[in-house]
């Protein structure tokens, strides 16, 4: 778990909606058995030409790109599998943050246990940052984690919405393992009062 | 989560049935019943107990199978994807230090993880089941809480067996109605999915009923439930029935003699109450529907096969006219047309959405004394080792290669195209799997998701057909 309070920093766009987690990192770079590499096949499809070398304009091979640490993306990011490939490759690649106005249930949920934080925006808040984009890439935009918003370089500030216990996890860099664990009387009573509904041993 | 009074829905039963500790303003700590794995998403997570010096809590309510990577070519020819074999080899060592059980390369069990779960009686009702893998869902229509996490939890599980989870909420989709000739589970699912979009139940678990969903076999109800989450919603369920219990019955790991008597009698008070009441519904005719197919490069973008392709000049919403333009571009196709005719290069008949024995059935049954058109390719990839024998000791592989199929070993195979099976750049499939995003299956590739006879009656003519003018 990465610890996150407040970050100053730009951002990059990638406007188009439903961006699936084979986007993010398509299936053929997931024959790993650790993290490593990963932010380099960030996008690939969308990246590299097919004799793998860069596109020169995708945003994330221009110096605009390797310097951001917010990806400003379309509706329902993240969609698709479980792959928490997906949000270790945004981590490795540097953004520390997802802008968008929805993103998909499991991607949320993986993105949260690293401390990448998933921000949802209203509408008009990410067409906003889009034009700021657009007009000046070296805009900086502030999030803060424990007020839970996103000033704009005019000093409007939007709120976003997060669960207070990824919040406190993320704001401290505690995983969020240690809660459960801290629980292991219950749920050995538990265990000790239901028995197994399964048992894959039996053969 | 809505109710009333005491009238409790299927999910808030289970729900209730499993939450260990529920602190207000902490997500609830939930049990879990049942923990599949592959090879693909666990190896971090055993790296993560191994950093940490924890051990997995119950080796005996997890089980192993290796489905995503390895290759469907007869197993006499040796792997030669270094990766692939790495990760089959670190599976087998994870297994062996946490005393996990594994269908492993040599298992006559081994096979899509969602196919071989229900296949060997694990999933039964009222169960939570959870997987590093979105399709999941899968396993819900056996009335169980099952959905897809990622790689953190994954280790959450082995170490406490427990997952930290806020409660979703709660949708009903009804499907009343008899399906027409040609028209199967998959075209409900895919119906369902084109009408609320992909990210129409985020945040919501499916129920899954109506005289359509009840008249469905276990194998049809898999198929629908696998889709759920391209509805965005983690899970669905269905309610048990007898078809169900029928189902589970005499299955390797299923309870047997007094303990099945206790657990049918359990599982029959499952069933959501009269008068429960979800957060959101919608219906669905099944009399009204036909065979689906989708047009662009997510599963919401689907139509019915006679329809023509929605032009993105009459979508109002910007980025809505964006995105589907840019499907289209994608597939290189028009608007306006119809995908009827559209020449295709690859029929792909398997996955964990429809590669079960019945799947199969139903192909043979219609390609039997046809042949595979001379310009398309279609590959056939049963869903488990145990349907493979099942099949060819029904003589199914027999009339699939009669016909010019080419029948392979159990994997994911081209669902996912990491073992290399896969299109080319710009190829056509009509494939029976799940996703249609850009290069699911094979970078460059394009995707047309439809029933198994959709995709057969496709494999036969060469062309996207409208089965019902085959029957
Ligand atoms: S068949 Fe496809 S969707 Fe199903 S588990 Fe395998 S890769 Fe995932």
């Amino acid at each position: 778990m990465e610890k996150f309070t407040t970050l100053n920093g730009t951002m990059i766009s990638i406007p188009t909606e439903n961006i699936d987690t084979d986007q993010i990192i398509p299936a053929r770079f997931l024959k790993v058995i650790d993290k490593n590499g990963l932010g380099d096949n960030l996008f690939s499809d969308w990246r590299y030409n097919a004799d793998g070398s860069p596109k020169p304009d995708f945003i994330l091979n221009t110096e605009q790109g390797k310097k951001a640490k917010l990806l400003v993306a379309g509706d329902n990011f993240g969609c698709g599998s479980s792959r928490e490939h997906a949000p270790w490759s945004i981590m490795a690649y540097g953004f520390r943050g997802v802008v968008s106005t929805g993103f998909a249930d499991i991607f949320r949920n993986n993105s949260l246990k690293l401390g990448l934080l998933p921000i949802v925006v209203d509408k008009d808040t990410h067409y906003q940052l889009q034009t700021l984009i657009e007009e000046d890439p070296s805009t900086t935009v502030t999030i803060d984690l424990e007020k839970q918003t996103l000033t704009l370089p005019d000093g409007r500030t939007v709120n976003f919405p997060i669960d207070g216990f990824s919040k406190s996890c993320i704001l401290n860099g505690v995983d969020q393992l240690g809660y459960l664990q801290s629980h292991a009387d219950a749920i050995a009573a538990y265990e000790a009062e239901h028995g197994s509904r399964v048992n894959t041993l039996a053969d | 989560m809505s109710t009333n009074g005491s009238s409790k829905t299927l999910f808030e039963k289970i729900w209730n049935q499993h939450v260990v500790v529920a602190e207000s303003g902490n997500p609830a700590v939930l049990y879990i019943d049942l923990h599949l794995i592959h090879e693909v998403t666990s190896p971090q997570a055993f790296t993560g107990l191994r950093e940490k010096g924890l051990t997995v809590r119950r080796p005996s309510q997890v089980m192993a199978t290796m489905d995503h990577g390895i290759p469907t070519t007869p197993p006499d020819i040796p792997i030669t994807d270094q990766m692939v074999l790495r990760q089959i080899s670190q599976l087998e060592k994870n297994c062996e230090e946490f005393g996990i059980p594994l269908q492993g390369m040599h298992s006559d069990h081994r096979g899509i993880v969602h196919v071989i779960g229900p296949e060997l009686g694990l999933t039964q009702p009222g169960m939570t089941v959870v997987c590093g893998d979105s399709h999941t869902s899968t396993h819900g229509a056996f009335g169980a809480l099952a959905f897809g996490i990622g790689t953190s939890e994954i280790e959450h599980v082995f170490a406490t067996q427990c997952l930290l989870q806020v409660k979703p909420k709660t949708y009903a989709i009804k499907v009343d109605g008899t399906l027409g000739n040609g028209v199967s589970a998959k075209d409900i699912i895919l119906n369902l999915i084109s009408r609320i979009g992909i990210g129409g139940g985020t945040g919501y678990v499916f129920e899954y009923m109506g005289s359509a969903i009840r008249a469905l076999s276990m194998e049809e109800r898999m198929t629908v439930c696998n889709m759920s989450i391209e509805g965005g919603a983690r899970a669905g369920l269905v309610a048990p029935d007898n078809i169900t219990y029928d189902y589970i019955a005499g299955r390797k790991l299923a309870p047997q003699d007094e303990a099945w008597d206790k657990a049918v009698a359990q599982w029959r008070t499952l069933p959501s109450d009269e008068g429960a009441t979800f957060d959101q519904e919608i219906t669905i005719d099944a009399d009204a529907l036909g065979p689906m197919i989708t047009y662009g490069t997510n599963p919401g973008m689907g139509m019915g096969i006679t329809d023509t392709i929605p032009d993105p000049d009459s979508v109002k919403d910007v980025s809505e006219r964006q995105t589907l333009d840019k499907a289209l571009k994608y597939m290189d196709i028009q608007p306006g047309q119809q995908l009827l005719g559209q020449d295709i290069d690859v029929v792909f008949l398997g996955s964990c959405t429809n590669s079960r024995i019945s799947d199969l059935r139903v192909a043979a049954n219609l390609i039997k004394g046809r042949k595979v058109a001379d310009s398309l390719r279609m590959m056939v990839v049963p869903g488990s080792q145990d349907v493979k024998n099942q099949a060819e000791n029904e003589g199914l592989d027999v009339i699939f290669k009669e016909a010019g199929a080419e029948w392979r070993e159990a994997g994911c195979s081209m669902c996912i195209a990491m073992n290399g099976d896969q299109l080319s750049p710009g190829q056509y499939a009509v494939s029976t799997s799940n996703r249609n995003f850009e290069g699911r299956q094979g970078k460059g590739g394009r995707t047309f998701l439809a029933s198994p006879l959709t995709a057969t009656a496709t494999a036969i003519t060469g062309k996207i057909t409208d089965v019902r003018t085959m029957l």
